[in-house]
């Protein structure tokens, strides 16, 4: 499999990104790439009315600037993103596609007027990585509320479930894995 | 899940905006949905002959044909089919008059995620209730248990067998026990057997919760609605939504915290701290208790009628002490649980220690056995435990397993004694302030045996 490549958008802190290197090597034994110097300006992204940027269109930036990238890339921010039609969104990824973004701003305890909590904060943001990675494997949304690919629309959703696969999507994901070796 | 093509739920978006068409069709097709789009009321109207579709998202406003009209015709051609309306901020007014004609729900651009997918999901819940739970009793012929539930004694199996019993029923059940006994395993084992399993099961431990907090823990509290609270927070019954809500020591509540209880698991609906929008939520109730609540009621601390809507089936959880017969198999449990954790090769545990395990009354039950156990794979050398890595006031509280006589009190102190020395009988001796052929005879007139 080749790398997963992980790039940052500013605003990041260097330590999410390496804290999070660790934890998706880990989930999909596959080796991680962080490369700053892939990073892209999220500026032409911002939409000053909603004060967010615009999360389809930083995943089609990414895209036009890595098309010779042959893995996964996730992209990882702390700017506010949306889709258009949605008033927020904690993350964006190409269904069976390549590119995935995640923002750490409303895994934040502080977003939401309470104390940080680093750690909490390490979860959730490894937890949305991965269900975003996932969807870039093909894997669908799944009803059991305990498995990472259970759809959260709410940080206290995200606190429920874990940051593994359940059986049922590891073996999907395993079996799309197989099927792009083959292809 | 996705995979189930027969079923695969199937949403029809309709908005004259390509972008709201585009981004929600991305959206709804993660949740494995089939999704199409149409930007006017003719091209929807076409894609009827492609339905039925579970739901229809309609924007209120278009060019030619508005979302009021098109509902109409959609309603004539499909009366089953739900339908949601998306309206700008300008025209809740028309959204209003679509709800009085039998629209679901709208919901205002741009939407909060959160509440557009909870919308669909309760949507589907309710025309697929019926079904699905059907399907999901055939699936779930034997009781799925985790590990963590050890025992064969008669009063284990009884207790399973409740479980199970009530698991597939939508009955509120209470249940009973000793603190340690392991109340929380048997309401977890009750909703994965439920129809609820793919839904959550949210714990509150009532009991640990400060009063001031219980409320907004509960039921979540609206931006601004005290200090500190900027943002909107879910509480506990709406995460509950579609699964189960497990309240233990639920008698430990203020009497205000009951009067809230009450009304909220009558009505299925509350609103948060600070907020006045009525939020519905439909969760199963399981609570435990290790009070005495009969006397609660009576002495007028518990409501009564608290009591009688909690108290519907109870399951009873029997103290370690009564199955004794399962101590050395929860035992050998937590070995493996903490050997594997600690990455030790202890495996077992010396017949002599066992049985002051088995002997001892053990007030803090299978949790108190679970610390004593993992406690002693901190100490222990490698093959197995012996009684000396158990903690000593296990030891020395099994005087009160075998009666109160000075000679039981003197052969368990004895016991003690030359375990916490490793039978060091120089050092025990000199513990114990008597000569070594004095302990010598002591430990031939109560044959104890070096384990
Ligand atoms: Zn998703
Ligand atoms: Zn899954």
């Amino acid at each position: 499999m080749p790398p997963i490549l992980l790039v940052p958008i500013p605003p990041l802190q260097p330590e999410t990104l390496a804290t999070l290197a660790r934890g998706i090597v880990e989930r999909f034994q596959i080796a991680v790439l962080t490369d700053g110097s892939k990073s892209i300006d999220p500026a032409p992204a911002y939409d000053a009315s909603r004060n967010q940027y615009d999360s389809s269109l930083l995943l089609s930036i990414l895209l036009r600037l890595h098309s010779a990238q042959n893995g996964k890339i996730l992209a990882v921010t702390e700017v506010d993103l949306y889709i258009p039609v949605l008033t927020f969104v904690f993350g964006e990824a190409q269904l069976d596609g390549k590119a995935a973004i995640v923002s750490v701003r409303r895994l934040d305890e502080r977003f939401y007027g309470l104390p940080e909590k680093s750690s909490l904060l390490e979860d959730r943001l490894l937890k949305e990585a991965i269900h975003e990675l996932g969807h870039t494997f093909g894997l669908l949304h799944c009803r059991r509320f305990e498995c990472v690919m259970h759809a959260s629309t709410a940080v206290e959703e995200i606190d429920l479930k874990s940051s593994s696969f359940c059986p049922e999507c590891a073996r999907l994901l395993d079996q799309k894995n197989r099927m792009g070796e083959n292809g | 899940m996705a995979s189930n093509n027969q079923h695969r739920t199937s949403l029809l978006v309709v908005d004259d905006e390509f972008v709201v068409r585009d981004s929600l069709s991305k959206w709804f097709r993660q949740d494995g949905y089939r999704v199409e789009t149409a930007e006017d009321a003719a091209s929807a109207l076409r894609l009827m002959d492609k339905g039925p579709w579970d739901i229809v998202l309609l924007d209120i406003k278009m060019p030619g044909m508005g979302g009021l009209e098109l509902q109409k015709r959609i309603k004539e051609i499909d009366p089953s089919a739900t339908i949601i309306m998306i309206t700008a901020f300008a025209s809740v007014e028309s959204a209003v008059q679509a709800l009085k004609e039998g629209a679901f729900d709208y919901v205002t651009k741009p939407v909060d995620p959160d509440h557009l997918s909870h919308l669909v999901q309760n949507a589907l819940r309710q025309k697929s209730l019926s079904k699905e739970n059907i399907k999901l009793r055939e699936q779930m012929s034997h009781l799925l248990t985790p590990d963590e539930i050890v025992g064969d004694s008669p009063e284990m199996k009884r207790v399973i067998e409740l479980a199970s019993s009530v698991a597939q029923t939508d009955t509120t059940v209470m249940i009973r026990g000793e603190s340690g006994t392991g109340k929380e395993l048997i309401a977890r084992i009750i909703h994965a057997n439920s129809p609820r399993k793919f839904f959550p099961i949210i714990a509150v431990n009532c009991g640990a919760v400060p009063e001031g907090l219980l409320e907004s823990e509960l039921f979540g509290h609206e931006k601004g609605a005290f200090t500190g609270a900027q943002y909107r927070r879910k509480g506990k019954f709406e995460l509950a939504d579609g699964g189960t809500i497990f309240l233990d020591e639920v008698g430990t509540i203020s009497a205000r915290m009951q009067v809230q209880l009450l009304r909220v698991i009558e009505s299925k609906h509350f609103t948060r701290v600070g907020g006045s929008e009525s939020i519905k939520s439909d969760f199963r109730v399981i609570c435990a208790t290790n009070r005495d609540l009969e006397q609660a009621v009576k002495e007028g601390s518990f409501r009564e009628d608290l009591y009688y809507r909690l108290n519907v089936f109870t399951v009873s959880l029997p103290p370690l002490r009564e199955r004794r017969s399962d101590i050395p198999a929860l035992t050998q449990h937590f070995i493996r649980k903490y050997a594997q954790a600690m990455n030790k090769t202890v495996s077992g545990i010396d017949p002599s220690a066992l049985d002051l395990l088995v002997r001892y009354p053990w007030p803090g039950n299978v949790r108190e056995l679970e610390n004593v156990i993992e406690r002693a794979m901190v100490l222990a050398t490698p093959p197995a435990i012996k009684p000396c890595d158990l903690p000593f006031q296990v030891v020395q509280a099994q005087p009160a397993a075998n009666g109160d006589s000075l000679e039981a009190v003197e052969r368990a102190h004895i016991i003690a004694i030359l375990n916490r020395t490793n039978w060091n009988i120089t050092r025990s001796a000199g513990i114990l302030g008597i000569d070594r052929v004095t302990l010598y005879n002591k430990i031939a007139k109560y044959g104890l045996k070096r384990p």
